[in-house]
Formats: C-alpha cells, sequence, structure tokens
C-alpha cells in the first residue's frame, strides 16, 4: 500500500471533526471565587498582610510544596504528604478542596469539600491572584488550564492545511535557522511530512526529551502538527 | 474565523472581512502600516507584514538608532562572552529585501484621531493601522539621588550599546578588592533573569581578574526569577563573592549619591566603586503621550494586541500590559507574529487564525553553563494567559548545560535573523 492509499485509509476511520479546534480556559471566574471564599476564611486568609489563622495564610501556595508556611504546626498526615512529595498544583488543589480526607487521610482540615467543579475552579482562580506572577517570574504556575488534545492512530493520515503551517511555524522559526543550518538548535526545514508528524508527536507524548520541544508540541492539536509539517516539507 | 470576526466588531465591515478589500484612511494607494520601534517587537512585526503580504501593504519602521544592540546576549559581552560587534544589526536588509521604508528618526507624537505619526526631523506619516513597539523607560525618582543624567557615574547598562560599554569598562578599572553594587529593579521589568544573568557575568570577569572584589545585590523584591538555578551556580562558581540583600533587610529602602559614588542601603552607607542603577520602569514615554496607558503600562488584547484604548493601535513587548507574558525579546517576536496576522487580516482579508504565544529565557551562569525557563500562551478574553512551562533543574549535568547554551547561541541567530531578515 502506498503511503497516499494509507493516509487515504486511514481518513476514512477518522471521525468528522476530531481534534476540533479549543482554545484554553482560564481557571475560573475569581469574582464569583472571592465570595465562594467566604466559606473557607473563617480559618484562612489570603491577600496582603494575611497571617495564619486555624489554617496556614494562601498566599503563594499555587506551585508551592505542601506543609510549609513557616510557622503554621501541620497535622502530622500533611507532613506526611508533604515528605512525599505533594505539591500544591493546580489538579491538587482541585483534588484537595472537591474532598480534602480523599487526598490527605487525617487532615485536620475538616470541611466537607466542594462538590461543583465550576465553584471549585472559581475558588482557585481567586486564590491564584494571590501567587506568583509569571509575567515576573515565568515559571510561576499557569493561570489557565490547557486544552484537551487527543492523540490516535489516525493522526498521520492528516493532510496538513499549509497556509495555517506557515503561520503556525513561525513560532519555530524564533529558535529553529530558516536557513536550514544547524548550529545550537537542529534544523527542521525539508523533513519528509511523516517523520515530522512522528517526532513532533514524540515530543508530544514525552517520549522524546527535550523540555522546550515537549512543551511546543504539547498544545498543537493534530492538525496543527500535519500543518506544520506540511509547510515545513517545502520550506526553503 | 471567531479571531477576524473579533477584529472587525465596531467597523461594520465584519460580513465583508474575507473578501471585499479593506477601506483604510489613506485611500490612494495601498494600505499603510506605521511601526514604531525596531527591536525584537517592531523589527518581527515590520518583516512579516512586509514578507506575508507580498508589496500589498507599505509598510514604514520608525527606529532612531542606525545600528542597533540587542539588550539579549549583552550580559555575554559583559562577561567577554561576545563581543559588541556580535550584537549589533543594522536595518539594511529590511529596506532592501522587504522593501520596508526605515525612517531613522524619533516619533514624538501620535494623533489618534487623523491617524498620523509626527516625527522629530519635522515629518508627519499617516497610517491605516500603527504598530507601538517602543520598550520600557525609567521611572524618574524611583532610587532616590538617581536621574538619567546620573548614568555616566552610575549605568543602567538595560538598554544596550554605550552604556553596556562603559558599565564594562567601569568593571575592568575597579580596584584590587572592589566593590561593585547593582540595584535591582522592582516588578514588572524587562527581562525578569537579566539581573542576574549579569550578576553572574560581573562575577565571571572578577573572579578571572579581580578574585578578591565584592558584589551586592540590593533587590526590592522577596523572589526572583530562576533563582535557586543562580543561588546554585554562584555558590559553586563564585563561592562568596556575591551578597543580595533583599526587603528582609532594608534592599527596598536604597539611595544613591552618583557624585561620592555612595549607596544608603537602609541607613548603612557603602563606599562603592562601580553601580549598577537598574530603576524601575514603565512604557516608552510616547504610549503615555498618546493616552495608551493605564498605570505605566499599555493594556492590550490579547487576540490581536490591539490596544484597550484604540483598536487601530497594536502594542508589542515590554511596553505592553497583556497578562502572564514575562517582558522579554522572545515575548514581544512571539507578540509581532499574532499582530502581524491580525493587520493582514484586516487591510488585505488574509486568513487570521486564533493567537499562539510562547517565550523561552536562556541565561549564562558561567562558561558552558546555561539554564532556561519558557512557557506557551494562548488569548483569554481577559489577558494572555500562561498554559504550561518549563525550567532547568537545580543538579544538571555539565553536558546538558552546556547543550543549553548552545541552544542559546542558536536561538540567537535564530531570532535576530527573523528580526532584521
Amino acid at each position: 500500500m502506498t503511503a497516499r492509499a494509507l493516509a487515504a485509509f486511514l481518513i476514512a476511520l477518522t471521525p468528522a471533526g476530531a481534534g476540533a479546534e479549543e482554545e484554553a480556559r482560564a481557571i475560573g471566574d475569581a469574582g464569583r471565587g472571592a465570595v465562594l471564599f467566604e466559606q473557607c476564611s473563617g480559618c484562612h486568609e489570603v491577600g496582603p498582610g494575611a497571617e495564619n489563622g486555624i489554617g496556614p495564610h494562601l498566599n503563594g501556595i499555587f506551585d508551592r510544596k505542601a506543609g510549609a508556611v513557616t510557622g503554621f504546626f501541620y497535622s502530622k498526615a500533611l507532613e506526611r504528604a508533604a515528605a512525599d512529595g505533594l505539591i500544591w498544583d493546580l489538579e491538587h488543589l482541585d483534588a484537595y478542596l472537591e474532598n480534602p480526607k480523599a487526598l490527605v487521610t487525617g487532615t485536620r482540615m475538616s470541611f466537607r469539600g466542594i462538590a461543583s467543579s465550576r465553584d471549585r475552579s472559581d475558588v482557585l482562580a481567586y486564590l491564584r491572584r494571590y501567587s506568583d506572577d509569571p509575567q515576573n517570574i515565568p515559571e510561576a504556575a499557569p493561570t489557565a488550564r490547557a486544552r484537551e488534545v487527543d492523540l490516535s492512530a489516525e493522526v498521520l493520515a492528516l493532510v496538513g492545511d499549509a497556509e495555517y503551517g506557515a503561520y503556525l511555524s513561525s513560532e519555530c522559526t524564533t529558535c529553529h535557522q530558516q536557513d536550514g543550518s544547524d548550529a545550537g538548535i537542529p534544523s527542521i526545514t525539508r523533513w519528509p511530512v511523516e517523520d515530522f508528524v512522528i517526532a513532533m508527536h514524540a515530543y508530544k507524548r514525552k517520549l522524546r526529551p527535550h523540555p522546550v520541544m515537549q512543551m511546543m508540541a504539547g498544545r498543537l492539536s493534530d492538525e496543527e502538527i500535519a500543518a506544520l509539517a506540511a509547510y515545513f516539507a517545502e520550506a526553503r | 474565523m471567531k479571531l477576524s470576526r473579533r477584529t472587525f466588531v465596531g467597523t461594520g465591515l465584519a460580513a465583508a472581512s474575507m473578501s471585499a478589500p479593506m477601506l483604510h484612511a489613506a485611500s490612494e494607494g495601498r494600505p499603510k502600516v506605521v511601526v514604531i520601534g525596531g527591536g525584537a517587537g517592531g523589527a518581527t512585526a515590520a518583516r512579516y507584514i512586509a514578507k506575508d503580504s507580498a508589496g500589498e501593504i507599505d509598510v514604514t519602521l520608525v527606529e532612531p538608532s542606525r545600528s542597533y544592540y540587542t539588550c539579549f546576549f549583552s550580559n555575554l559581552y559583559l562577561g567577554g562572552f561576545r563581543d559588541l560587534q556580535s550584537i549589533a544589526h543594522s536595518y539594511g536588509r529590511l529596506a532592501a529585501e522587504y522593501g520596508i521604508n526605515v525612517v531613522h528618526d524619533w516619533a514624538t507624537g501620535i494623533d489618534r484621531d487623523a491617524k498620523t505619526v509626527s516625527l522629530a526631523g519635522g515629518g508627519t506619516l499617516p497610517y491605516d493601522r500603527l504598530i507601538l513597539s517602543p520598550g520600557i523607560d525609567f521611572v524618574d525618582g524611583s532610587v532616590p539621588g538617581w536621574d538619567i543624567s546620573a548614568q555616566n557615574a552610575m549605568p543602567h547598562a538595560y538598554k544596550a550599546g554605550s552604556q553596556t560599554q562603559l558599565l564594562k569598562a567601569q568593571i575592568e578599572a575597579m580596584p584590587e578588592g572592589g566593590t561593585f553594587v547593582m540595584i535591582a529593579p522592582p516588578n514588572p521589568y524587562r527581562c525578569p533573569p537579566g539581573p542576574y544573568e549579569r550578576i553572574s557575568m560581573v562575577a565571571h570577569v572578577l573572579t578571572a581578574t579581580n578574585p578578591t572584589a565584592k558584589i551586592l545585590i540590593v533587590d526590592p523584591k522577596e523572589k526572583f526569577s530562576k533563582q535557586a538555578l543562580f543561588e546554585e551556580g554562584w555558590q559553586k562558581h563564585y563561592t562568596g563573592m556575591i551578597e543580595r540583600i533583599g526587603p528582609d533587610f532594608g534592599g527596598q529602602n536604597v539611595s544613591v549619591d552618583p557624585g561620592a559614588m555612595r549607596v544608603d542601603i537602609d541607613g548603612e552607607i557603602v563606599e562603592a566603586d562601580v553601580v549598577n542603577v537598574i530603576p524601575a520602569q514603565q512604557a516608552g514615554h510616547i504610549c503615555a503621550a498618546a493616552g495608551l496607558t493605564e498605570g505605566g503600562w499599555a493594556p492590550v488584547n490579547g487576540h490581536d494586541m490591539t490596544s484597550r484604548m484604540d483598536e487601530a493601535i497594536h502594542i508589542l513587548g515590554d511596553a505592553t500590559n497583556q497578562g502572564d507574558m514575562p517582558k522579554s525579546a522572545f515575548s514581544a517576536n512571539s507578540q509581532a507574529k499574532v499582530a502581524a496576522m491580525a493587520v493582514r487580516g484586516a487591510l488585505t482579508g488574509a486568513r487570521v487564525f486564533p493567537a499562539k504565544f510562547s517565550n523561552t529565557c536562556w541565561s549564562l551562569i558561567d562558561t558552558e553553563d546555561g539554564v532556561k525557563v519558557g512557557a506557551t500562551y494562548e488569548a483569554t478574553d481577559e489577558k494572555i494567559a500562561k498554559v504550561d512551562g518549563f525550567i532547568s533543574q537545580t543538579g544538571e549535568d555539565a553536558a546538558l548545560r552546556k547543550q543549553t547554551f548552545e541552544e542559546s547561541l542558536g536561538w540567537y541567530k535564530g531570532i535576530t535573523t527573523d528580526m532584521f531578515g
């Protein structure tokens, strides 16, 4: 079977509309979260001058190690979770807010949890305001959730939109040299489409190790990878 | 096509946006784009618009300098890893190969109603779309005792060129066992890891030429970018040379006396041989003069980088308040491509895709000891929001650090080609 015939065969298997464009979303509505936070504020302070109370203050909580606020006396359970490497990233904060005892059995935070995922997102968006701003400290935690991207075997068969690829490529050429030279950073021009697609998916699945490329590929949809492959195959 | 619709909301042209030729103010001839500022934002935007519109758009770039010295890699010049000529660029290719009208002059004002830019040399440039990428200016009085007239005694070297040369000469002339003081800026400012990479480069030079010299950082910030990486590197390469005074010890309460070369840190006087004052920053003056700022910075819509105050003006790079992206050349270059696409969409009906942004900042700590931090971003209605990121880890082996440094050299070549052709 030729590559083209294989491609046609695989396209037939791909459900229509797969991988539709979906943009990053803000974590939640911080204004609404401020109101919802009133159920927490009996124990936790957040914002300028916040201090420890019944619970630790919550400034700078995003991406912080659990159990790390100086001067606060934590439960053994939370100290143990911290020693195991619990980091308060978005995912773990969300799980903790949903049901504290499900994440840390024996935590002293006696709170039934917030069942609504929208409410949790809004509270977290509010708390996010009082953590590091990525503008000032680029390594600070994200302020938006990545869009979901699904992977499938059919992606190799997608026929790329080279014009879209030309726009997307402008992000690559900040680092990769347009004339195809490879000093310091590898050349990416004139690759066979399939090699390009496979390489990008390997980064996206974090099989290939480079962190910049994992990040760049990680947010590209299958169609976008195909578009880039189509563009770079002809680029000179 | 959500984005192109958004671009046209309020113009009454939404229905025609993808097919009919656009109406524009300079009704005769091609639509006109004026770009103010020839750095990572402006040069990139000018080049992409000229290149991708293939002559359909008339592009004028206003930039006072004939030789542009990149701020990025200027620390490597201080450390002796690059010569000054290697970070200098001219606009010849943008003019000759891309047909951009390069005007070496100062833009002194913007008439937003007439859609014109006035020049110090007396001319006036009409525009259909204006791209503003003026970089930063300093906030007067942010370091008491220092103003721009003191920049020869106490250089900022935060706009590259003669200031960088001066600072390098001062470091080389330091007496044996002398003291170098940096007054670090408060957030937000251009290039978050920049001051700390500079400290690394100064320490590299002094370790080789003046090993008993001392480096003092006076810092109003609790934390800074890549802090763990820099502190690990300073401990490893420059043991005992660098001291940092943070806000807990009065780092935010500092004044200087440039005549006497003294620094007053929370009441304690330090006699210094070199003082590098990096003041608090704000958007380049022309933004405020045109009424495009709020709290010192120019707020923009992340979907197309248009000013929140004027939809015919796109603002790029360090001057903007856009959300989560750090003020860096990489960010400005990334934003320029989104703006260039939006401008072509508006003026020639070119296809417009959803905005995507990214940034990576490399820093050099010592010879072949490079580190990096980066993230991807997308536009939400509220701001440009960070989605994902990475940072070099402490304890990485020398081979990886060397590879990271070599990557930064590749990036320099890549981005400067992307800017200047």
